[in-house]
């Protein structure tokens, strides 16, 4: 009888035990969760007190070929915008030349990004086919193989769509920049950190185009929602023939292309 | 439970203690290190779409530009530069909004920035309107022909040089270029119709030049000048210097 007195008020002791054990081991998963929901609140407070909510907005960019007159303004104003290096190998955007021969050759060519215009001269003496201006930019992927391999999580894409890049964040390892493939990244030479084109997110939070679509001369350059039916975008989508780069990659890019050539790549 | 504790051999016991030290160290410095925004919306630190969203803005877009400028605005959005923002040219002008008087925007008026977009290249577009910058009035700014807001053609009398080309074109490339043909040349109305019967008129005496060149002459001072008693006098002036094209001697 004694006995299993002794054995029950073990067994009490054990239960009450682990309640306090779980109480005490849960406690500060619990506080963890409340203090993150008010940052989240805090965050939402400041999108909302800019009056920007990213989950509301989805971005993209409507590139059309058959207008760019490859004058390389886009890439000036990228570069005045978010102070990219001046050197001619740093470009968030940038024009490339196609020229295509008739024995089927191709030629693709960017002289400083296209800044300085391109020269007119002949290399050779085949017959042109076709030749043609493609401008440059990240595709903002919805699917990005820079985000995937990021070690840090600094780079990410953000519920807008926008691909960015969180500069005090990276540790300059240059994985993303291996990763893209589309070379649309690259390591600015004095913060060793990731640059890459962010739509000018600090213009698009405040209702403005992105300076390179602002300074586009013949409108080559659309930019606007992806899922409002009115946007400018979605009007180029269903206007145009469309097409994206590196669409075996499965990357699906939020630019697209109108009057794409096969060539381009 | 003593009896299941000594059953453990010594090495696992100091096995997981080791363990369990690097899983709290772990944990700690994750907590630590980790910063506090990390992972509220995503696997990214929140803050960041801040930092990106604060970057100051360079362009200020052209609806602010219409502001002041509402007469050139409109006069830029009846044209063929209608699409075209301000700072294409003009170049960034945040600064000029915020400080009209003190940030100035550019102006670009040299003969190199309308050739960025308008010089002929194979692969722009067909139908773009460009130019060989090389023999388009290769020493006249753009801007004089042209007005940048309305660039629509100069309406200019191509009356001598649909048959005087060669002439017009080397005068176009010479210190002559901004003088009109009629300045020299009186041409009837019947020239026109009748060239062999009813010549112009053509200067018949040195002093004809020397209304420019001589000594004495008004004008600017830019324009070469020559004694007219001293200056071989003996010849008439187009006999060395080819009216057209004076640098060509």
């Amino acid at each position: 009888m004694e006995n299993k007195i002794i054995e029950t008020d073990k067994k009490v002791e054990r239960r009450s035990f682990l309640k306090k054990f779980a109480i005490l081991a849960l406690a500060p998963i619990a506080f963890g969760f409340l203090g993150a929901s008010d940052k989240l609140k805090t965050v939402k407070k400041w999108m909302l007190q800019n009056g920007y909510i990213p989950s509301n907005h989805k971005w993209g960019m409507g590139i059309d070929i058959s207008k760019c007159i490859g004058c390389g303004r886009c890439a000036v104003a990228c570069k005045n915008e978010n102070n990219v290096p001046k050197e001619p190998f740093f470009f968030r955007t940038w024009v490339e030349r196609y020229r295509i021969y008739e024995d089927g050759d191709i030629q693709v060519d960017s002289p400083n990004g296209s800044i300085d215009g391109f020269e007119n001269t002949r290399t050779t003496n085949k017959k042109m086919l076709r030749s043609f201006f493609v401008p440059k930019i990240c595709n903002h992927c919805d699917n990005p193989p820079c985000v995937q391999v990021c070690p840090v999580g600094a780079t990410f894409k953000g519920e807008d769509g926008v691909v960015l890049v969180d500069s005090d964040y990276c540790v300059g390892c240059r994985y993303c920049i291996q990763a893209c493939p589309y070379g649309a990244r690259f390591l600015h030479p004095e913060t060793h950190t990731a640059e890459k084109c962010t739509f000018c997110y600090h213009r698009i939070v405040q209702d403005k185009l992105p300076a390179c679509v602002e300074v586009c001369p013949t409108q080559a350059r659309v930019f606007g929602e992806l899922n409002k039916k009115s946007s400018p975008l979605v009007r180029f989508l269903r206007m145009n023939k469309i097409g994206i780069l590196k669409p075996s990659l499965n990357t699906e890019p939020k630019v697209y292309y109108a009057n794409l050539d096969m060539e381009v790549k | 439970m003593k009896n299941f504790l000594q059953k453990i051999p010594e090495q696992v016991k100091r096995l997981s203690v080791l363990l369990l030290v690097v899983v709290i160290v772990f944990i700690v410095a994750t907590s630590l290190l980790t910063p506090k925004d990390f992972g509220l919306v995503g696997h990214y630190r929140a803050g960041a779409i801040q930092n990106n969203a604060d970057k100051k803005m360079q362009y200020a877009g052209q609806e602010v530009c219409a502001d002041c400028h509402d007469d050139i605005w409109k006069t830029k959005n009846s044209g063929y530069h209608k699409n075209l923002s301000c700072e294409v040219c003009h170049g960034p002008s945040f600064n000029h909004v915020n400080e009209p008087d003190q940030f100035k925007p550019e102006k670009p008026r040299d003969r190199i920035f309308c050739p960025v977009c308008h010089e002929f290249n194979p692969s722009r577009p067909t139908g773009f309107p460009q130019i060989l910058s090389a023999s388009h009035n290769p020493r006249r700014i753009c801007v004089t022909c042209h007005n940048p807001h309305n660039p629509t053609p100069p309406q200019t009398p191509k009356e001598c040089s649909a048959c005087h080309a060669e002439i017009s074109s080397a005068k176009s490339v010479s210190s002559h270029m901004d003088i009109p043909c009629t300045k020299c040349h009186e041409a009837s109305e019947k020239h026109k119709l009748r060239p062999r019967e009813y010549l112009p008129t053509k200067p018949a005496n040195r002093e004809f030049c020397g209304q420019c060149h001589s000594q004495d002459a008004k004008g600017d001072e830019f324009i070469p000048r020559i004694s007219m008693a001293t200056h071989e006098p003996r010849y008439v002036c187009w006999q060395c210097h080819y009216p057209h094209l004076p640098e060509a001697l």
